[in-house]
């Protein structure tokens, strides 16, 4: 709705400029020596709240096995498209057995991805997050695609309460397949 | 030393024009430089942020405690200026090329040439007369000062004009108009001091020497105010300083009258205005804040004699005169801060009220204020009849 600023007319210091000037001056003063509220940037670097969608990455269970069963859910549901999955077994690892699947190569294209993190929500196996990394930079093209090995480099290790691998495990060797 | 002087009063005049020149050009030059980087310092903290502090010369990365120089942004100066050296100079197609080339160099003649009319010292002969450190003592002091540097808008219109595009056309006009406007109360802002300096009797004399002179007692700052601040004001104007930055006038001009200049031609038009603002300045404090005494009612041949009890080495002619260009600097130096500190306090006023400004408030106020002083000087100075 519409309604009128009343404004109130001018008192006799304000219209004479100067002690407003004045009052304006000791606050900048004030300013002058108070302490600077930036950054120096590569020195400091800020501090990162809980939530910030960074660069996706790759992450291992607290055992070091990676986590991803290479589904394509991220892959399929990604907005630009920015995910490519090649599956692949990984029956070759006698430490890794009991797992379905696992990604051949997984490349996240830096220069498509929107940081939208819908990877990281539509992952059942969580195993994809975006995390704390902000600054994502390369002098090429082929230098902004994510690798394998580079996702997981990026990704570390997270806290995992579930274990999947381990029950799998177990399970089978009680003789039951779940 | 007396072999040096000897030596210096045995040179041609000719010479020691061309030296004196080179001096003024050897002292403004980098006096401009090291005031665009404190200006950017003083800037940087007050908006809270540190301002540059990054430039470091490798081979000078070991001397320990550089990196407090360096944190100050004192090499950023020197990169700064090196710059403006080097870099390309781009001269747009669609520019009248002989006044485009021909305004710079307008602006620094009067930057330059004022300096030397400005007292900036004085020591005490062997007859303990005060005499002033200047390069060129006028009897017409003060007007030289006003003529010479309000031919500084020559540059402003030039520029403007010669540059053949909408934004530096804009700024010059707005420039031109500005600084006629403002002229007129800053030039009957000062004429009470005069009135007084003037005394019947006395030789008629515009010199800032003398007006200096007049103020061993009593400032003229403290009894003629108004005076001072309709000065002060005008002074912010003449400089396009803001908030009366109607020449440049960021915001609405792209860069106003030197928008299409680039490197050191960009650079002569701020090394212009900075010597403005130290002339100003010292014009200032020579007219109303005592030049080079120390305190009102204590002048600087008091202190020279207090210090000449302690040793007479202190009343050698170079120690006064370091004393006095000491004294007087430093208040200059402050009012170059506080055109600064005024620049982040008060925001740009749009052009109708500098006009405003000027010509109904400021002018009367001038007017009304040399009346008064008028009528009181002459009731005080009253010759003995």
């Amino acid at each position: 709705m519409a309604y009128v600023v009343e404004r109130k007319p001018l008192t006799l210091p304000e219209r004479l400029y100067f002690p407003q000037i004045i009052a304006g001056l000791r606050v900048t003063l004030k300013h002058l020596f108070a302490p600077n509220v930036t950054m120096e940037y590569p020195e400091q670097r800020p501090a990162i709240p809980t939530g910030y969608r960074g660069v996706p990455t790759l992450v291992k269970d607290p055992n070091g096995r990676e986590k991803c069963v290479s589904c394509q859910l991220c892959e399929f549901v990604c907005p630009p498209k920015a995910i490519r999955i090649t599956p692949g077994s990984v029956e070759d690892q006698p430490d890794r057995v009991h797992v379905e699947k696992g990604p051949q190569a997984f490349d996240i294209d830096m220069l498509r991805c929107i940081y939208c993190g819908l990877c990281q929500e539509v992952c059942p196996e969580e195993a994809i997050f975006l995390q704390n990394q902000y600054s994502m930079t390369g002098y090429t093209r082929a230098e902004m695609v994510n690798d394998k090995a580079k996702l997981y480099e990026l990704g570390g290790t997270l806290p995992d309460q579930h274990f999947k691998w381990d029950k799998k495990k177990a399970a089978a060797e009680h003789g039951n397949a779940h | 030393m007396n072999a040096v002087i000897e030596l210096w009063s045995g040179l041609h005049p000719l010479l020691q024009a061309v030296i004196k020149g080179l001096a003024v050009i050897g002292v403004m030059f980098p006096f401009g430089g090291a005031c665009s980087l404190v200006e950017r310092k003083v800037s940087a903290w007050m908006q809270g942020r540190p301002g540059p502090n990054r430039a470091l010369p490798f081979w000078v990365a070991w001397v320990p405690g550089i990196g407090f120089v360096q944190r100050l942004g004192v090499f950023h100066l020197m990169a700064d200026g090196g710059k403006m050296f080097f870099k390309e100079d781009p001269v747009p197609g669609h520019v009248n090329k002989f006044y485009f080339y021909l305004a710079p160099v307008v602006g620094m003649i009067p930057a330059l040439t004022t300096v030397t009319v400005v007292p900036f010292g004085a020591y005490l002969n062997e007859a303990g007369k005060l005499v002033p450190l200047v390069l060129a003592n006028l009897d017409v002091g003060i007007l030289a000062v006003f003529a010479v540097s309000s031919l500084g808008v020559y540059s402003l219109i030039l520029a403007g004009w010669a540059s053949n595009s909408k934004y530096p056309f804009l700024g010059g006009i707005r420039a031109s108009a500005q600084l006629i406007s403002y002229e007129l109360s800053m030039t009957l802002s000062v004429l009470p001091v005069f009135l007084w300096v003037n005394a019947p009797g006395g030789n008629g004399t515009l010199s800032l020497f003398d007006v200096v002179s007049a103020q061993n007692g009593a400032w003229f700052g403290l009894w003629m105010p108004l005076s001072a601040v309709v000065f002060l004001v005008s002074l912010f104007a003449e400089t396009n300083r803001l908030p009366f930055d109607m020449a440049e006038g960021e915001a609405d001009l792209v860069g106003g009258f030197h928008t299409e200049y680039g490197s050191m031609k960009w650079g002569l038009f701020f090394v212009a205005e900075y010597s403005h603002m130290l002339i100003g300045s010292g014009v200032f404090v020579l007219l109303f804040l005592g030049g080079w005494n120390p305190l009102p009612w204590v002048p600087l041949s008091d202190v020279a004699a207090w210090l000449g009890q302690l040793s007479p080495v202190l009343l050698h002619p170079i120690a006064v005169g370091l004393l006095s260009i000491g004294i007087f600097m430093g208040k200059a130096l402050f009012f170059i801060f506080l055109f600064m500190w005024v620049r982040w306090t008060v925001p740009r006023f749009r052009y109708d009220q500098v006009m405003k400004l000027g010509w109904q408030k400021l002018l009367p106020l001038a007017i009304a204020n040399l009346i008064f002083y008028a009528i009181l000087i002459a009731f005080l100075q009253k010759p003995v009849s």
